[in-house]
């Protein structure tokens, strides 16, 4: 009996530990209780815990551990500095698919805030047992290590160069062959995370065959799997032209495009991102983007957002027309200018409208045909509008100058040039002048048509110094007309006819 | 003498008739010599004026051979010159008409071809437009599934509802609320109510056994917990005076392990556990959860045949086969029957584990 009541002693203190170690893990759930569980020294009470030997406990105590530490990297940091992690690290690999998966979690915590704690993890040597865990039979515990994993690469390249010389690659994409969505999720944004750092690591994802297998997962309709899935073969054909065309020979080009039309805005987002890291490469890539009908799927799904998603699609136009004459025609026709301008005044962030006026400058630089199109939307102006805004960013101002620089070298498109005599600045205006000067020559229904809607008298306003280049166009414009048209136009001609007819004598016979 | 006389005589005569002669004859001779002078310079001006004609005419003769020459000479350099410039134009039209064909051919092949271009356009277009067709089918498509699946998930939660209040389904004899007899029709859910089965009363759910048992941390099964202290007997202990039993013999005893008896060691559900644990390891083993769900699909169009027991319409006899002893779910007052527990006989576990009063141990 006396027996008895010993171990009824002990069964009551473990389950005051069990009570605790759930009450902490509820606890911190709650961002509002963390601070106060921090105070209270939960840290130093739970390290003893992890070592418990109830395996309740311990899972538990991890569990709670890893909920602190995902709270703030303070507490990452006291997780790393109480030498939690080896033991941790040692118990992954022997402990139960419960105690595992705890373990993965807590690592996931602490390495997800900074570098520097996913490197102290790596120097745990976790990554060896972590990869390990890649193999086990639970989907759970895989899961699990997988998100510790793309945690850990997602910081740098040193990081990722470490998931993958412990070997994780390989069995990451067996990882996406699983039947478990979650798993199949995760393991493709680790791909990502570890394929976005340098060409090399891409490679090697590449090498292990992810393409084809995330290729096939773009049909599928769980939206969460389809953005990582694009984000990863993004992240792939971002690199270089041998990786882009990888990725394009896995044969995603007319499938991508449906998913421009999901549901799902991060789906369409990262849809156009994989477009767009296709397309900047080369004028080939471009051009099979094209073929395919890429552009027009694009636009619409330009016109079909708002805001941030827009901007993937909106520089793949750019990189396309950026490319060659032929291919900024085919975005023109695509119906691909009035969207953008579309875009560059209903968007209210900055940076999105710096895209959209660089595309649409990338698209009117080539020929006079393409200034035209763009001219014809009335593009212009806004253009304008925003290069001279005092409210509108730096980038965005350097960007929209350097748009309507290059409409205007090319545009011969006289209407749309017009209102740019009268409101234009100096920098611009010389541009405006000069391609008046070079038009008007040689044709005479515009030179009637400049003198009658009174751009022929703006130009003899202008002011410009002698000898600049700006006076030299003035000078070819007057040229193309009559002396006494000119000086009829030019400023103070009224007040030179009173005086003639001051100094007049009159004839008295 | 006389001579000279004579001829002093004669002297004016002579004189006069000399000077009267050689005047005579010298006028003779100036009208000869004039005649001469004339004569010879008509002749001579003849003769050279024929002479210079001849010269002029053999100039003329050899300026006109000369002339003829050069002009020949001129003539065929300009000839030939007209020639060459003929044929270099004729080169060079012909040149210009290879070079525009050549020059077309190549723009046309390797650079710019406008109806190409301009065919490509077109089809650049009507990609666009088929593909933009297509989606927006795919986007149609997906709209349907969805707005199936809505509502089928709402049609199963009506239902689910139907079943809950299946209680107010209207019997003969009382119409239900669904059911009002001041309308023409019954609700909707009246005839809802009528197809659905009403909900069955759950089954209260048995609690998750709490599977750390003293047990499993006691006997510190898991490799990497820490292993428990092992209570080392102190050391130097000096022998108590007195009828005392030999130190090592009490300090063995003092300090022994915990031995609990069988009464706490066993569990009574043993044979349970041991099912249990006998079953989590086979599934360890599996390779398949569902080991004898056929893989091919061979197997479906192969009719089941019932056993004996099952196809006979008085049921299958649970008894000997499933337990032993009548079941009579009826009395239960929990919702499974009580279980028989035998304890361990006392005696047993504690044998040779305590003093016997003669101090030894029994």
């Amino acid at each position: 009996n006396f027996l008895r009541s010993v171990l009824q002693m002990f069964e009551q203190y473990q389950k005051a530990r069990t009570q605790f170690v759930q009450m902490v893990a509820e606890l911190a759930t709650r961002p509002q209780n963390i601070e106060t569980l921090q105070n209270a020294g939960v840290m130093s009470l739970l390290r003893p815990l992890l070592l418990d030997v109830v395996p309740t406990i311990q899972q538990t105590a991890a569990l709670a551990l890893g909920r602190l530490a995902n709270y703030n990297d303070d507490l990452a940091e006291a997780v790393v500095k109480g030498d939690i992690l080896p033991q941790l690290v040692y118990s992954l690999a022997e402990q139960n698919r419960f105690y595992k998966k705890a373990a993965a979690f807590v690592l996931r915590a602490v390495g997800k805030h900074s570098p520097q704690l996913a490197q102290a993890i790596v120097d745990c040597g976790a990554l060896d047992t972590l990869v390990i865990c890649l193999e086990d039979f639970d989907p759970g515990v895989k899961e699990a290590a997988v998100w510790a994993i793309g945690y850990i690469a997602r910081h740098n390249a040193e990081l990722s160069q470490a998931v993958v010389d412990a070997g994780a690659v390989p069995l990451l994409v067996l990882c996406i062959q699983e039947p478990e969505i979650a798993l199949k999720r995760i393991a493709a944004s680790a791909l990502s995370d570890i394929s976005k750092h340098s060409p090399e690591l891409a490679q090697t994802v590449v090498d292990a065959g992810a393409i084809a297998h995330l290729a096939q997962m773009i049909l599928n309709p769980d939206s969460k799997l389809k953005r990582q899935v694009l984000s990863a073969l993004s992240q792939v054909a971002k690199h270089s032209v041998d990786l882009a065309e990888m990725v394009v020979e896995a044969e995603i080009f007319p499938v991508v495009l449906t998913c421009l039309k999901d549901k799902d805005e991060y789906v369409k987002k990262n849809a156009c991102t994989l477009i767009r890291e296709i397309a900047k490469h080369t004028p080939e890539l471009s051009q099979l983007i094209v073929n395919a009908g890429g552009v027009a799927a694009v636009i619409d799904c330009i016109g079909s957002c708002k805001g941030n998603i827009r901007l993937p699609g909106i520089m793949m136009l750019g990189y396309v027309a950026a490319h060659s004459e032929n291919l900024a025609m085919a975005v023109i026709i695509s119906k691909g200018v009035p969207q953008l301008s579309i875009c560059l005044s209903e968007e209210p962030e900055d940076h999105i409208k710096a895209a959209a006026a660089w595309a649409l400058g990338q698209i009117g630089r080539h020929t006079p045909e393409h200034a035209r199109a763009v001219a014809v939307t009335n593009t212009l102006p806004v253009l304008l509008a925003l290069y001279m805004s005092a409210e509108s960013s730096e980038d965005l101002q350097v960007k929209s100058k350097k748009a309507i620089k290059n409409i205007l070298q090319k545009c011969t498109y006289l209407p749309a040039l017009e209102p740019f005599l009268y409101d234009a600045p100096p920098n611009i205006l010389k541009h405006v002048v000069g391609q008046f000067s070079k038009v008007l020559p040689h044709d005479s229904k515009a030179r009637r048509l400049f003198v009658t809607s009174g751009g022929l008298k703006k130009v003899q306003e202008i002011k410009a110094e002698p000898g600049s280049l700006l006076q030299e166009y003035i000078h070819s414009i007057n040229n193309c007309y009559p002396e006494e048209i000119v000086r009829y136009y030019s400023p103070g001609y009224s007040d030179t006819l009173l005086q003639r007819v001051d100094s007049y004598q009159p004839l008295i016979n | 003498m006389a001579t000279l006389a004579l001829l002093q005589a004669r002297q004016t005569y002579v004189g006069k008739q000399y000077y009267y002669r050689n005047n005579v004859v010298n006028t003779f001779r100036e009208q000869e010599n004039a005649a001469v002078v004339k004569i010879q310079s008509w002749f001579r001006g003849c003769q050279i004026r024929a002479y210079l004609r001849h010269l002029g005419r053999a100039a003329t003769i050899i300026q006109k051979w000369w002339r003829s020459y050069l002009g020949r000479k001129q003539f065929q350099l300009t000839v030939k010159v007209a020639y060459y410039t003929m044929k270099m134009n004729l080169y060079n039209a012909m040149a210009v008409r290879i070079q525009k064909r050549w020059r077309g051919y190549k723009v046309r092949k390797y650079l710019f071809n406008y109806f190409y271009f301009k065919e490509y356009l077109r089809a650049v277009s009507e990609t666009n437009d088929a593909i933009r067709e297509a989606l927006e089918e795919f986007a149609e498509m997906k709209e349907r599934e969805e707005k199936k699946a809505n509502l089928e998930r709402e049609e199963r939660k009506k239902n689910h509802q139907a079943r809950k209040t299946h209680y107010l389904l209207s019997t003969n004899q009382i119409p239900g609320i669904y059911n009002s007899p001041f309308r023409k029709e019954p609700d909707p859910w009246e005839l809802r109510l009528q197809k659905v089965k009403p909900l069955t009363h759950r089954k209260p759910k048995v609690k998750e056994e709490y599977n750390t048992d003293l047990t499993s941390w006691l006997a510190c099964t898991s490799a990497r917990s820490f292993p428990p202290s092992e209570i080392l007997p102190p050391i130097n202990r000096k022998q108590c005076q007195g009828p005392f039993r030999d130190i090592t013999d009490v300090l063995e005893q003092r300090y022994k392990p915990l031995e609990p008896t069988l009464w706490v060691t066993e569990p009574i559900n043993e044979l349970k556990l041991a099912r249990e644990q006998l079953r989590r390891e086979q599934w360890v083993r599996n390779v398949n959860d569902n080991m004898f769900f056929p893989f091919a699909s061979y197997h479906k169009n192969s009719k089941y045949i019932p056993s004996i027991h099952t196809s006979s319409k008085y049921g299958p006899d649970s008894y000997g086969k499933q337990q032993f002893r009548a079941e009579n779910p009826k009395k239960w007052i929990c919702d499974k029957d009580f279980q028989t527990v035998l304890p361990s006989f006392e005696l047993f576990s504690k044998y040779g584990k305590l003093y016997s009063k003669a101090g030894e141990i029994v």
